[in-house]
């Protein structure tokens, strides 16, 4: 398991090759890399994320462990950005490896789910008219939720 | 009973500080005693605990509810909620 919280850019070529290099168990590996987007009604010019420290590292290695015993899979990384970015910048990268799709799929997919939801950061945007903290959306909440029901 | 209060994002900008240590009487032995009794410092402080906007809180890194209790030593944090990823 591999848990990063840091400001610098990460490389999603190395981050695979290091995680494929892991196990020769390895039948299927899926990741997910999240970019910051333009506003549908703003122009955006940077985003700030601010983070608990102690407490992220921890919650990134608790959603980590419990997709682990969840499901079939071999080995997680999670790389998550702090600090200004720009647009199209990476902010975070979840990569999966089992020896079958299907569980790096789910996986990868309650993993992501956990960290909008669970994990302390903060996105703050800045625009031309100013800046202001992004608002939690309920449809993230409902995403985590429907793990909840199922097993 | 002292402990150490964090405060992160809109909440730390509107409290204008990141953290204190602070000596609790008896009575505040929960988060939401421990939220009463930061509401009376003022305006500021009670419009951040008694508004429509969602406080969390956390104890020694572990989210938690409003029930949970607090121990001498205890760092607790207050946030909104989180908006990662």
């Amino acid at each position: 398991m591999k848990i990063l919280v840091q400001s610098e850019d990460f490389d999603v070529s190395d981050e695979l090759n290091l995680l494929r290099q892991s196990s020769s168990n390895i039948g299927a590996m899926v990741s997910f890399v999240g970019l910051v987007r333009e506003l549908y009604e703003d122009a955006i010019e940077t985003l700030t994320l601010e983070h608990y420290p102690g407490m992220t590292e921890k919650s990134l290695h608790e959603i980590a462990q419990q997709a682990l015993t969840r499901w079939d899979v071999l080995d997680v990384t999670i790389i998550h950005r702090v600090g200004t970015l720009r647009l199209q910048d990476q902010i975070v990268l979840v990569a999966v490896t089992s020896a079958h799709r299907h569980n790096a799929f789910l996986a990868c997919e309650f993993i992501m789910d956990y960290l909008k939801t669970q994990a302390p950061f903060w996105k703050k945007e800045r625009t031309q008219h100013g800046e202001h903290w992004v608002e939690a959306k309920s449809i993230d909440d409902k995403a985590r939720q429907r793990w909840e029901r199922k097993n | 009973m002292k402990i150490k209060v964090l405060y992160f994002a809109r909440i730390k900008e509107a409290v204008n500080y990141s953290s204190e240590e602070v000596d609790l009487p008896e009575t505040v032995t929960s988060i939401a005693t421990l939220k009463q009794w930061l509401s009376l410092r003022g305006e500021t402080w009670n419009r951040l605990f008694n508004s429509e906007q969602v406080v969390r809180a956390a104890i020694n890194h572990t989210l938690v509810d409003n029930l949970a209790s607090i121990q001498t030593g205890d760092e607790v944090a207050f946030f909104p909620p989180v908006t990662g990823g």
